[in-house]
């Protein structure tokens, strides 16, 4: 019998029971919750009566609405502050552990379950969140969920799952300097589509998988939903298993070891059969900007904006033209010339430490561009925060002309006040250039943190590789 | 949830691949609380001209005449017509709440994102893959026929044509049945309530440090 995927590992550790027709009951180990994907679930719960069934399990946490200034003062939009007052409510009426807006581990749902050691190797890991694959990166299986599947979860701890099909994305070989984690799955996904990845649990591997920072394997498997698989995943290793030592919710002393154990046994075996293989050669990537309004129309630094007269396909043509005219692009642009409104340095994808080290050090004594008008940093969490401002990172990004915020998603989706005006063009570390993502009208291409520290200083994308502004 | 019956309704065309779920709800609708309400803002950007907030009377906004739902007699469709990846990106099941509170009951497209796939059947929508030559003739049946109209019978699993035509389509078979009676997922599986407890009991033993907080509810 061949050996078995790492999904494959998880995923039979976790069946209660299984039906005739395949489908599972999987035991959830962990359930992270925001306010915007749980009030109705809590309400669920409320009217039928029923209570969690392992708060425990459960950590909440409000991200999306939070304002990332003058946050003592409060939430000035109405409906913004009754939701996250509706979640600060529902977690103490259900005995559910939360971290308030003005709490030091407040942060991005996805920043603060690592960081705290909530998430943990082996596990099954949900939230009312499609980024929730980021867990991913730890060995876990981890997947977005609905609301009705929030409030099954609460309700039964459980799920109702069918498998999914696996694949492996492998990068081979080493990475160039100036080539980032983002770069890699920018690149995967304008390989495989945004489709690319539907009905299956991806697992990367390869050596320039496996020679990323944990902060790195987070933003890869944060952004194989945009590859349109629900989980992404990476194997256990000893950096792994380092760095959740001494994280307040994970073990500690010998059952830290004797996790530790079990942990090293979260790798696929070497004779695993995947449903599909895809292989990239790590050489061959290089910073990686979106041009359109789906995560699958990306490019190199190098290269100009498509042309649609070039697409073969009738539908993708269309889409392409659609793209070209929101995003006010022309084809055959080169992108190096392509100047920018605003830079976000923040989200899910690259808003922890590495990543703001990564700007910071791009930027260093340079100045903000006269053409950006704003260009802000946004840290993924009340941690995150602290550690930076005693690298003096806070300093760095200030001089040069940036806003340093408080943590939240900000301007990843604009549902608080960060956002872009119609028409605006922006560099950003986030994962989703959809239509409107940033703010009505808005322009977003996604980038890495140092392509879009670069760009910030330059006023246009600029290949961070040649790029020095030091002196 | 309401049960599904087969039923006959309009065919809307939307000619676009990769509609993602931000496009079928925009973020800021997603301040609410409430699980209804959310029809008048499905595809608000699309839909209508000027930007739209919460708490706003939007039948005073003005709709844009090109946007195909704002044209008769597709603001009456019940069914959905769509291309490849429909429901991609965020998890938000405010998306599927926003289509079938405009009227939906249906939405055919040649692919799905999962987790809208998913959410879809817990609140009553069915989602039906079709193959791109049919979803691409379909298009063509839609165009040439205004107020087109399909007849969806879930228990046989076919779509049947004004013509009379019948196109087969795959649904999963424990879906199917919660669909068609309204089934309550969570009722379901806290029949299993045993299971849960003796799954829990084991994983004590074999991986403690998973169960560091309070005792799970007995
Ligand atoms: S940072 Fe963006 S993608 Fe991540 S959870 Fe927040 S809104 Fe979602």
């Amino acid at each position: 019998m061949a050996g078995k995927t790492l999904f494959d590992k998880i995923f039979d550790a976790h069946i209660v029971r299984e039906q005739d027709d395949g489908t599972v009951l999987l035991y959830i180990d962990r359930h992270l919750v925001h306010e915007v994907t749980s009030p109705q679930a809590f309400e669920g719960l409320r009217m039928a009566g029923r209570q969690p069934w392992r708060a425990g399990a459960m950590l909440a946490v409000p991200d999306h609405n939070v304002p990332t200034t003058n946050r003592l003062r409060g939430i000035d939009d109405l409906v913004s502050r009754e939701q996250v007052e509706t979640l600060d409510r529902n977690c103490a009426e259900f005995g559910v552990q939360e971290f308030h807006m003005n709490d030091k581990r407040q942060g991005i749902v996805h920043v603060i379950g690592p960081e705290e050691g909530f998430t943990l190797p082996g596990t099954t890991i949900v939230c009312g969140d499609s980024h929730t694959s980021t867990h991913g990166a730890f060995g876990a299986l981890a997947f977005g969920i609905g609301t009705s599947e929030v409030e099954h979860v609460m309700a039964t701890q459980t799920l109702l799952q069918k498998r999914a099909k696996t694949m492996q994305i492998r990068v081979d070989g080493k990475l160039g300097v100036g080539v980032t984690a983002k770069d890699v799955v920018l690149a995967i996904i304008g390989k495989i589509g945004t489709a690319g990845g539907t009905g299956y649990a991806i697992e990367f591997a390869g050596e320039a998988i496996e020679s990323l920072s944990i902060e790195g394997r987070m933003s890869v498997c944060n952004m194989a939903i945009e590859g349109g698989a629900r989980a992404g995943m990476i194997a256990v290793d000893e950096k792994t298993i380092d760095y959740f030592r001494g994280r307040p919710f994970a073990p500690q002393g010998a059952l830290f070891e004797q996790a530790a154990a079990d942990w090293r046994t979260l790798k696929s075996d070497p004779d695993a059969v995947f449903d599909k293989i895809v292989v990239l050669d790590a050489a061959t990537i290089e910073p990686q900007v979106s041009w359109g309004t789906s995560p699958e129309m990306v490019v190199p630094i190098t290269a100009k904006v498509p042309d649609p007269a070039h697409e073969p396909d009738p539908v993708k043509a269309d889409g392409m033209r659609k793209a070209l005219a929101y995003m006010g692009l022309t084809a055959n642009t080169p992108i190096e010339q392509i100047a920018i409104d605003k830079v976000f340095i923040g989200s899910c994808t690259n808003a922890r430490i590495e990543d703001l080290r990564a700007a910071a050090a791009v930027v260093g004594t340079g100045k903000v561009a006269g053409n950006v008008t704003l260009a802000m940093v946004v840290p993924g969490s009340g941690l995150v925060r602290e550690q930076a401002e005693l690298e003096g990172l806070d300093k760095i990004f200030i001089a040069a002309g940036f806003e340093w915020r408080e943590p939240g998603c900000s301007m990843c989706l604009a549902m608080n006040a960060d956002r872009l005006a119609p028409g605006e063009r922006c560099a950003s570390t986030s994962n989703r250039n959809f239509e409107g993502r940033q703010g009505q009208g808005g322009r977003t291409h996604l980038v890495s943190p140092a392509m879009a520290a670069a760009a910030a200083i330059a006023g246009h994308f600029v290949d961070v590789r040649h790029s020095s502004f030091e002196g | 949830m309401q049960a599904f019956s087969t039923f006959t309704g309009i065919v809307a065309p939307l000619d676009r691949a990769n509609v993602d779920t931000d496009a079928i709800i925009p973020k800021q609708y997603l301040k609410s609380i409430k699980r209804s309400g959310f029809g008048p803002n499905a595809f608000d950007d699309w839909r209508y001209l000027e930007p739209g907030e919460p708490g706003m009377d939007h039948s005073l906004r003005t709709k844009n005449p090109e946007f195909i739902l704002n044209q008769a007699p597709y603001d009456q469709a019940s069914i959905l017509l769509a291309r490849n990846n429909f429901g991609c990106g965020s998890s938000r099941e405010h998306a599927v709440w926003a289509l079938t509170d405009f009227g939906f009951k249906v939405v055919i497209a040649s692919s799905f994102a999962d987790i809208f796939f998913n959410n879809s059947f817990k609140t009553g929508l069915l989602p039906i893959a079709l193959p791109e030559a049919v979803v691409d003739q379909l298009f063509r049946d839609v165009a040439a026929d205004k107020g087109y109209q399909l007849t969806v019978d879930l228990p046989h699993q076919v779509l049947k044509k004004p013509n009379g035509e019948t196109i087969a389509f795959e649904v999963d078979s424990f879906r199917k049945h919660c669909l068609i009676n309204g089934l309550d997922d969570i009722g379901l599986t806290l029949q299993h309530a045993d299971d849960i407890h003796a799954y829990e009991a084991r994983r004590r033993q074999t991986a403690p440090w998973l169960f560091l907080d309070q005792a799970s509810r007995t």
